[in-house]
């Protein structure tokens, strides 16, 4: 099951990470994305960082309903 | 609930009254399209469609028996994502297995089957691995991680599977009609979207990669229906937070280390080449297949099941003739009403008075 919840990075140690969502806290590995720092915001798949969150992109909903025109 | 901004994107694809028939090949899209109630929200004239999106629905059912054949080996522990366990084999599943006193250990993540292994130093750990490209590149870690630290008690039953070489079959087989597709987030985030051009150049169908909440879905859907409404067949991106076109180069190199492509077989689909992963002669030792040479004879599926065409988009799940009386997710037949993310069971729990 894919979780699409992204899931902030807390600690750093080596390749292990802590990452905290919603008060839980969880241990991770950061093989995929080594270039991953405190702060910043993974998707995770059974236990592994698989992907880095783009901030710049995060409100790509409102701008794509921008450029579609559909609200203003 | 939808906020005001779903409104009117739902608005906005009615007013394109475009007539089209679009395919999810991921099972957290299915799901997440059951529990929102999309498919009675948009016009009629869209109809959606779930494909082979589901890595535990198209286990053959020769590699769920050689599963619960391990199971039963003395001296053996099975380790599993939880998906599997309830999945019916041919004579019996893996949690009857277990209740009649074999080991299957259920696990979060393929690097809890390592410390499984260091601390039976004296059993064998056989880990499942299911799953599509995005669970591939953590399998391969975790092989990687066993050889580096010579642990000799562990193995995998390997029976992941790629999804682009099934889209092709299924838009080969010609079965079902398609106006374009809702590709998977999670196995772009590791593949990239390139490995979907096929699409285009092929078959002159658009795709859009889309995220997992409703909106994401919602918001890739408008997408599709603007490519058709516009007669576009491009491969694009909604869910931009996570994918790159290039994928994950990280997991991408794991994945080609360890493992090359071979053909699998696919419950629904049938044997496809170059549609799945083995391990390559290097870490061949992990194989458990090699290491335990069982022979699984006549492996068959519950008759009547309409699991294959379910996968196939033939057969919604509630026209197959089991659905709800004789297959529930208390007393499933097959795979598709096991698991969450099966098109059967997500069919059962949201969608059943349609």
């Amino acid at each position: 099951m894919c979780l699409g919840v992204p899931v902030k990075i807390v600690e750093i140690e080596g390749q292990d990470a802590l990452v905290e969502s919603g008060g839980l806290r969880q241990k991770i590995r950061l093989d995929f994305v080594p270039e991953a720092q405190i702060g910043d915001y993974v998707i995770v798949h059974a236990g592994f960082a698989i992907a880095l969150l783009e901030k710049e992109e995060a409100l790509e909903t409102l701008e794509l309903l921008k450029d579609a025109d559909v609200i203003p | 609930m939808l906020s005001l901004e779903t409104n009117k994107v739902l608005e906005s694809i009615a007013k394109m009254d475009v007539s089209a028939h679009f395919m999810e090949v991921c099972g957290t899209h299915t799901v997440s399209i059951a529990r929102s109630g999309l498919k009675k929200l948009l016009p009629e004239s869209i109809k959606l469609i779930s494909g082979p999106g589901c890595p535990v629905c198209v286990t053959s059912q020769s590699d769920i028996d050689y599963a619960i054949a391990l199971a039963r080996q003395p001296g053996v522990i099975v380790a599993t994502f939880g998906d599997m366990v309830r999945v019916p084999g041919t004579e019996t599943s893996l949690l009857e297995t277990k209740a009649s006193g074999g080991k299957v250990e259920v696990v979060y993540s393929p690097l809890d089957s390592l410390n499984l292994a260091e601390a039976h130093p004296r059993e064998q750990v056989v880990f499942l691995a299911v799953g599509f490209e995005t669970t591939a590149p953590l399998i391969a870690r975790t092989v990687q991680l066993a050889k580096a630290k010579g642990i000799s008690n562990l193995s995998f039953l390997i029976m992941h599977k790629l999804i682009p070489p099934a889209m092709r079959q299924l838009l080969q087989m010609k079965e079902v009609k398609l106006d374009g597709f809702l590709l998977p987030g999670h196995v772009c985030a590791v593949i990239g979207s390139r490995p979907f051009l096929f699409l285009k150049e092929e078959f002159g169908l658009p795709g859009v990669v889309a995220g997992f909440e409703a909106e994401d879905i919602l918001l890739a859907l408008f997408m599709l229906a603007q490519q058709k409404k516009e007669g576009r067949a491009e491969i694009e991106i909604q869910y931009r937070r996570v994918v790159r076109q290039e994928g994950n180069p990280n997991a991408l190199k794991a994945m080609e280390e360890v493992f090359e492509v071979g053909e699998a077989e696919w419950r629904g689909l049938g044997i496809i080449p170059h549609s799945g992963l083995v391990l390559r002669q290097s870490f061949s030792d992990f194989d458990a297949r090699n290491r335990f040479s069982l022979e699984i004879k006549d492996s068959r599926e519950y008759p009547l099941c309409g699991c294959g065409e379910v996968l196939r988009g033939v057969l919604a799940p509630q026209e197959c003739p089991l659905f709800g009386t004789v297959c529930t997710p208390d007393s499933p037949v097959g795979p598709c009403m096991v698991s969450s993310e099966g098109s059967c069971a997500a069919a059962f729990h949201y969608e059943r008075e349609t």
